[in-house]
């Protein structure tokens, strides 16, 4: 067999770098470890409810301090990346069709705005009432 | 720019002097109505002889001519020089494939893989084309229509940062028309094609960057063609966990 002289470029490691889509991607991957550290901090928060009202005060400080603060409105920021890439791509993963007939990747999209709004409501009525 | 011309910036490789490839620069006319390709062929004709790339039909058809313009897969037939003056423009082999020489990459990985994923219409009866065409309604072909316009031009691998950083994943194109086949009504064979894409190379391996998408000159789709197979083989990894006592005959009428 004749020697292999077909080049292989190498991957650089800064590749996500390259393009603006390859780093949103990037982005919207990392915005999984901020929705994580959300999901934690709210049973934390669920649990300080639960121990009576010293507990839930201390957690309320602990939340308005410096970098608790930064953290929780960067991850604050993730998780709306999140929400609205992941939303963006989902009329691309789903065929909905209806009585014959693909329904629009706009009805797609602003049925789970529509979701979002009406969850987000039910939960504010939920704490709030 | 220097009056009516532009500049190239053309990758070269020759295998027998370089270790690895470098950058030669050139300058061609600069007319509306020629696009890289045509660029490429008057280096080819008038400057350089020596420089080689792939191309056929000069219109969109053949697929042979993609290569990353200023970093981009395209098709070079169809993209303009006008569109990237004053210049210059980087014309480089498609990304993450092994260059041959010059612009010419090794498609070998992909014809490879083309197979395994079985892009052509199996039957479960011993219906031969002898006995008769198979009919199909227009709804029947729009199904899969989209994805048959795949041109193999293989953009769409070279625009995937998941083939560039695992090779062993089966790719966009591979995957479309395995969706292709699927969607067909002459078509039995969706199981089959299942059992090799729900591998870990297979459906899996893509992370929905959806790039191959956005550079596939046929707007076929294989972003959401891969999305609707994970849908597909979550199902079927459902039913097989939830049905699994039930004889084999029956769940294989279950999954058509």
């Amino acid at each position: 067999m004749s020697e292999d002289l077909t080049y292989r470029r190498p991957v650089s490691t800064w590749w996500w770098l390259h393009k603006r889509s390859y780093f949103l991607f990037v982005m919207r991957e990392l915005s999984s470890l901020f929705v994580g550290w959300l999901v934690l901090y709210l049973l934390l928060f669920v649990r300080a409810v639960f121990q009576g009202e010293d507990e839930y005060h201390d957690f309320l400080d602990r939340a308005s301090s410096g970098p608790l603060l930064v953290v929780n409105v960067v991850a604050f920021g993730f998780v709306v990346l999140h929400t609205v890439t992941w939303f963006g791509v989902t009329p691309q993963a789903m065929d909905l069709r209806l009585r014959g007939k693909k329904v629009p990747k706009s009805a797609v999209l602003g049925a789970q705005y529509v979701a979002l709004a009406v969850v987000s409501g039910f939960v504010y009525w939920l704490v709030t009432r | 720019m220097t009056d009516g011309r532009i500049e190239l910036h053309v990758t070269r490789y020759r295998p027998d002097k370089d270790t690895e490839p470098g950058r030669q620069e050139y300058e061609v006319p600069l007319r509306e109505d020629w696009t890289v390709l045509d660029g490429l062929n008057y280096l080819k004709d008038e400057v350089d002889t020596t420089l080689a790339f792939r191309w056929s039909c000069r219109m969109g058809i053949c697929g042979s001519c993609g290569m990353n313009v200023n970093g981009e897969p395209k098709l070079t037939c169809a993209t303009f020089l006008s569109d990237y003056a004053p210049g210059p423009i980087r014309v480089e082999p498609l990304a993450n494939f092994p260059v041959v020489r010059d612009l010419v990459v090794d498609l070998t990985d992909f014809m490879e893989k083309l197979p395994t994923v079985k892009p052509w219409i199996i039957r479960e009866d011993d219906v031969t084309e002898i006995d008769g065409e198979y009919l199909q309604t227009p709804e029947e072909l729009d199904a899969y229509k989209q994805f048959s316009m795949c041109i193999n031009c293989m953009l769409c691998y070279a625009a995937c940062p998941v083939y560039g950083l695992d090779p062993d994943f089966v790719g966009p194109a591979a995957i479309a028309l395995a969706e292709r086949y699927d969607l067909d009504s002459r078509d039995h064979g969706a199981r089959e094609r299942l059992d090799v894409l729900i591998e870990h190379e297979g459906v899996y391996g893509c992370t929905f960057v959806g790039e191959c998408t956005r550079v596939c000159p046929k707007h076929v789709d294989p972003a959401g063609a891969i999305q609707r197979y994970k849908l597909k083989a979550a199902q079927q990894s459902v039913k097989a966990f939830l049905l699994p006592a039930l004889p084999k005959g029956l769940r294989q009428r279950m999954d058509q």
